[in-house]
């Protein structure tokens, strides 16, 4: 009777699993063949979140395992609910941190300590860029100024522009991986934008213009 | 409509989440303000320089060091 399906038909949401989720499902069963495909597909966004929040290289390959671990370890806590992946950010952000925190004893680390400041809350740098600034760099050289410019930034910063802007998760996704609120991380993603639009202008601004500012 | 005013609303206006009569009152804005122009055009570089330029690659000889040790880990918990 069923011989076609029709191709209008809108898929159920019920019906609809992403594939992490199959794959979550099958690593519970003792698949590990299963749960080595969900390593090579984020192991590096999980080494990117490191390294933006440790700053270390070391430090980012050991939350890179351990973060793959304790998710292995506690599959059976996923909910289905949420997205692997967020899941899986959210235990390597709080590794990240740890790692921060021993490096800096007795310095507060934290994503959710309020960053109180106005910088790039007001762009004062106004001077238009130039209309390729890639080009005027190597590739090499354009990494380091990217790295440099975004280590600048406090770390609560960081990691909801790259949760956002790199990774490309919702706001209410990057809310839940971080613990935060919604208001929080908009106020966050705002001025992190603007103060690394502030500080590569100093990369990439118009040259050779008038020279009057 | 004030620059401040333009600026809180920019990163709606950047994902592209406006309504149609906010956004006509922020285009209104961007035909008399050059800097919020600039500044605009900047900000969205900005978010697609460091969308296309990974900074933190991770080396394939590292990458699979790393995926072994995770999985040699796996296979014995
Ligand atoms: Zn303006």
């Amino acid at each position: 009777m069923l011989a076609t399906m029709p191709e209008t038909e809108p898929l159920q949401s019920t019906g609809e699993i992403h594939p992490d989720i199959l794959l979550v499902n099958q690593a519970r069963a003792g698949d590990v063949a299963a749960f080595e495909k969900l390593v090579r597909q984020y192991d590096r966004q999980v080494f990117r979140i490191a390294q933006h929040i440790t700053q270390n290289r070391e430090d980012a390959e050991d939350v890179v395992q351990d973060a793959f671990l304790k998710a292995y370890e506690k599959l059976d806590q996923f909910q289905g609910n949420s997205k692997f992946y967020t899941w899986l950010v959210r235990i390597a952000v709080n590794e990240s941190l740890m790692r921060l925190r021993r490096r800096r004893t007795g310095k507060m680390v934290s994503i959710d300590e309020d960053v109180e400041t106005d910088e790039g809350s007001m762009p004062r740098d106004l001077a238009d860029w130039s209309p390729n600034p890639e080009a005027q760099y190597g590739q090499s050289e354009m990494a380091e100024i990217l790295r440099k410019t975004i280590q600048g930034l406090p770390p609560g910063f960081r990691v909801v522009f790259v949760l956002r802007d790199v990774d490309g998760l919702s706001t209410e996704e990057t809310a839940e991986t971080l613990g935060l609120s919604v208001p929080a991380v908009k106020s966050r993603l705002l001025r992190a934008r603007l103060q690394l639009r502030e500080r590569l202008s100093r990369y990439f601004r118009k040259k050779n213009g008038d020279g009057v500012k | 409509m004030t620059c401040t005013e333009f600026i809180a609303q920019l990163d709606d206006l950047l994902d592209n989440n406006v309504a149609a009569p906010l956004r006509a009152d922020l285009e209104e804005h961007l035909r008399g303000c050059e800097h919020c122009v600039i500044t605009l055009n900047t900000t969205r570089k900005t978010i697609e320089i460091y969308r296309s330029h990974e900074i933190y690659e991770l080396p394939g000889e590292l990458r699979d060091r790393l995926q072994k040790a995770i999985l040699a880990k796996c296979r014995k918990c």
